[in-house]
């Protein structure tokens, strides 16, 4: 490498940060002033790279490429206008939870939308006419859009500066993100101020994506990657800061660069290419600005935002029925075997919806009775799986040191990672773990030749006498009885007591001489090395074990599954897991368009029950007890 | 010695320096009175010697050590208990366990052991909410009491270390006038009788001139008036403070809330 190539890299390096830059702006516009985290940015930037390529290759030529990028970043704001009246403007007020979960279920029925319009297959866009060239710089070839990117950004940083500097909108926006209260005091008609918001930052993000068509084929992967590298960027730079955004994006983009100019360099004797760490840099600089600057480089101390969940109701003991009702569960399990001699697939399931249960109890327990709403807890349970898998791939490893390592791997990562969650909250907090489960998945899919890479570890079976299925189904039916009744102990244990009160009031938490940081840390460690456990066991109970199993979509549907059973039960990441995993089962494996369905149901969880299954029944029954 | 000794303590936020140079000392088993206009800084001063916020300069002394800039748990260990001006118990929690918790706390429990918390130190819970009057409300959960009961609920988690010292932020603010004088009856008595010395804010001039045992008064950070009742009632500058003019006491406690 040299100091040449190496700047060249970074004159590169800013074309990217350009691209960034469009989404996060968007993103940190709309947090600003609506306080919600739209997950869907990212999905409205993807919409933005399929219609720039569809309307770039059905009229060609400079009109229809230049014109379709226009046209584009205006249908995409408009698109972002019905989807703040239809649904945003309903949860406003809603918790925090819910909103995120809200803006992730678009995700999932945009991606099956692009899917059903534009197929499976990339969508290749033609090329910038007028900027197919390359201009020499440092003695390589920059492409000339490369150059055209890197001086769009800045110029549209520019123009928002400016427009939020000089126009009333702007001076709107700013008051708004500065003080929320202070915006319906002032008179304004807050509901088109919040549309007008959402419109343009939908706007910019179909432009980025727009742009983006000359230099990438339209994917269906791309709504999720560009919403976390738009997060990070948000992030570091600073929530609602757009000045903070572009340098963020900059330092992002220039970081990764630095590690695809450095290449495979060998540090004390052993090569390491650090190209390979592209996707963990920038999770890296979030983290270190996060521990820094907690509000990142640019951003304010938010105002913090009443809980507007309904108070929960003290903890009480188990009544009898529910006593019966759990020993029943206990003789079930323990009968199911018998009934797999004519339904063999009965265990399969059982041992689907045990895991479950087991994964959705450990995240409940830090997100209900700690208030850490984790966005990441399949970083856990990942880490359980590979901490089994490898063992058993490397070392070729019995079953019970599997499982006796996924728990501690797990628990290492929770106690690493944890130590970094606890320090924020709300948001900040959602977005860190779904960092950190990001990191967990690039290590798993981009560090080949340890953990097989995309392909994952094949042939992690479980050893005798648990290699009969109804064995292993009782092992797992154990193991699950004894976490989740684990968690439960602790919940009603002064520790779970001092997390709860560390949730409720930090304030008097601490003036009571509770170390709420440290009580929470354990908590996030506990809950991890749970979601190991599970983690192991699936593993042998897949045989196999890849990146794909423990990405994104396992945290949501953890988060889905707690949801779904009540955040404010005990028995409600139970019931709600079990619904979840037949649910799966049965109804998503007849569809193709699964994503479109499971965000419907998270829609009409958010709007509809927002108490979930067993909260929804706790309430009538006190309706009927107490008319 | 002094329970509490105060020096040259400040404290601004952005521009507006909202403690300014501060200095005062609790007696022991002294009840003394913060008092001062809305903004003086006068819930400014409790956070920096419970440890909510670090001062900017100056000392803080509590049983002879310096506490300035310690967090507040460490402080709460030492025996500094505390009452907020806004209220804050743990909501999801029943009125009993919310003092429970603080026992367990006290008595270094919170990591310690697998028992549910529902029969541990209850029975010294319940006396507590006894003493302040509570007793009946154990079992209800904390967030459906009214306000005035909040703020018992708040004074009972704070005996629950059985601190030395007390700072007890507007403990009345938001009771009716007949409430807020069996309140503070009662707090007295209470911390007389285990010799606890309390500093706080009240903005009821007819509490505060019949219950403390001495006044310091505060006025945009300033400290300008040290005495008992008839002292601060006839200091000029007191006067000036509350009414621009020099008008007597009396009519403002009307306009109170
Ligand atoms: N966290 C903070 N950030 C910025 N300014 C603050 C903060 N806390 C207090 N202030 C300011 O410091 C000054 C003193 O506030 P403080 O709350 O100490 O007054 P107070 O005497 O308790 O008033 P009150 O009787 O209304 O409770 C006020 O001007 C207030 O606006
Ligand atoms: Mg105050």
């Amino acid at each position: 490498m040299t100091v040449q190539s190496l700047l060249f890299q970074a004159i590169d390096g800013l074309a990217a940060a350009s691209g960034l830059f469009f989404v996060a702006a968007g993103l940190s516009l709309i947090f600003g002033v609506t306080r919600i985290v739209n997950i869907a940015h990212g999905s409205l930037y993807m919409l933005g790279t399929y219609v720039a390529a569809t309307i770039a290759l059905r009229f060609e030529g400079a009109l229809g490429f230049w014109g379709g990028v226009i046209l584009t970043a205006a249908l995409i704001g408009l698109f972002g206008a019905v989807i703040e009246i239809v649904l945003l403007r309903r949860i406003y007020r809603a918790p925090e939870l819910f909103q995120l979960l809200a803006t992730f279920a678009l995700v999932l029925i945009i991606n099956d939308a692009a899917l059903w319009i534009w197929g499976p297959e990339d969508l290749l866009g033609p090329r910038a006419p007028g900027l197919r060239g390359a201009i020499e710089v440092l003695g390589r070839r920059l492409p000339t859009y490369n150059v055209f990117l890197i001086v769009i950004g800045p110029l549209v940083l520019l123009i928002l500066h400016l427009a939020l500097a000089k126009t009333r909108f702007g001076r709107l926006v700013r008051a708004a993100t500065q003080d929320r209260e202070m915006v319906g005091a002032l008179g304004v008609n807050q509901g088109l101020l919040f549309t007008s918001v959402f419109a343009l930052g939908s706007l910019l993000a179909g432009l980025g994506g727009a742009l983006q068509v000359a230099r990438e084929p339209a994917s269906l992967l791309t709504d999720l990657i560009v919403i976390s590298d738009a997060f990070v960027v948000v992030v570091v730079g600073g929530m609602g800061s757009i000045t903070g955004a572009y340098l963020a994006a900059v330092i992002i983009a220039e970081v990764k660069a630095l590690c695809i100019s450095i290449g495979t360099a060998s540090i004390a004797g052993v090569a390491f290419n650090f190209s390979k760490l592209t996707l963990v840099a920038e999770f890296l600089v979030m983290a270190v600005v996060l521990i820094v600057r907690p509000h990142g480089l640019l951003g304010r101390r938010q105002t913090v935002m009443r809980s507007l969940a309904e108070p929960e109701e003290p903890l009480r003991p188990a009544p009898a029925a529910l006593k019966a009702v759990g020993a029943g569960v206990v003789v079930a399990l323990a009968l199911t075997p018998l009934l797999a001699r004519s339904q063999p697939y009965v265990l399969v399931l059982g041992i689907d919806v045990l895991l479950m249960v087991l994964f959705a109890t450990s995240l409940h327990f830090i997100m209900g009775p700690g208030g850490m709403h984790s966005f990441g807890h399949a970083a856990y349970f990942g880490l359980g799986a590979y901490g089994a898998g490898l063992l058993v791939k490397w070392f070729a490893a019995t079953m019970p040191f599997g499982l006796v390592a996924a728990p501690i791997l797990a628990l290492l990562g929770a106690l690493l990672f944890g130590w970094f969650a606890v320090r924020l909250s709300g948001v900040y907090l959602a977005m860190l773990t779904l960092a950190f489960a990001q990191i967990v998945w690039s290590i798993a899919t981009q560090w080949g030749e340890l953990t097989g890479g995309s392909n994952g570890i094949l042939g992690i079976w479980p050893s005798a006498p648990f290699d009969i299925r109804s064995a292993f189904f009782l092992l797992t039916a154990a193991l699950t009885l004894l976490g989740v009744l684990l968690l439960r102990r602790l919940l009603f244990a002064p520790f779970g007591y001092a997390m709860r009160a560390g949730r409720d009031s930090q304030l008097r938490a601490e003036a009571i001489g509770i170390d709420v940081r440290r009580v929470h840390w354990i908590g996030f460690a506990i809950a991890g090395a749970v979601a190991g456990v599970a983690g192991g066991l699936f593993a042998f109970a897949k045989g196999s074990i890849s990146p794909e199993t423990i990405d994104v979509g396992r945290s949501i549907d953890a988060l889905v599954m707690v949801l779904l059973g009540g955040i404010q039960t005990l028995t409600g990441p139970i019931v709600g897991a079990s619904v979840f995993a037949v649910l799966q089962d049965t109804v998503m494996r007849q569809t193709e368009y699964w994503r479109a369905l499971l965000g419907a149901i998270i829609l009409a969880l958010v709007l509809l029950f927002p108490a979930g299954i067993v909260g929804g029944l706790a309430r009538l029954r006190l309706r009927l007890v107490r008319p | 010695m002094n329970t509490l000794e105060i020096a040259n303590l400040s404290k601004s936020f952005g521009g507006v320096r909202a403690v300014d140079a501060v200095t005062f000392a609790v007696r022991p088993g002294e009840f003394l009175a913060l008092i001062g206009p809305n903004g003086a800084g006068k819930s400014t001063c409790f956070n920096m010697i419970n440890g909510q916020l670090a001062p900017d300069s100056g000392s803080i002394r509590f049983a002879d050590r310096e506490i300035a800039g310690l967090p507040s748990r460490m402080i709460w260990q030492l025996g500094v208990g505390r009452t907020f001006q806004v209220a804050a118990t743990f909501v999801s929690m029943t009125v009993v366990e919310n003092v429970q918790l603080a026992l367990l706390s006290h008595a270094g429990e919170i990591f310690r052991g697998w028992r549910p918390v529902a029969r541990r130190h209850r029975e010294r819970a319940l006396e507590l909410l006894g003493e302040v009057g509570m007793r009946e409300a154990a079992e209800r959960a904390s967030r459906e009491l009214a306000y005035g009961d909040i703020k018992r609920l708040e004074f009972a988690i704070a005996l629950a270390s059985a601190p030395k010292l007390l700072l007890m932020d507007e403990p009345t603010a938001g009771m009716a006038p007949r409430e807020r004088t069996d309140l503070i009856t009662l707090v007295k008595r209470l911390v007389v009788e285990r010799g606890i010395s309390v500093l706080f804010t009240e903005h009821s001039m007819d509490v505060v001139f019949a219950f403390a045992d001495r006044i310091i008064v505060l006025a945009r950070g300033k400290l300008i008036a040290d005495g008992d009742a008839k002292a601060v009632r006839e200091n000029a500058l007191v006067q000036q403070v509350y009414f621009g003019t020099g008008k007597s006491f009396e009519r403002k406690r009307e306009l109170l809330p």
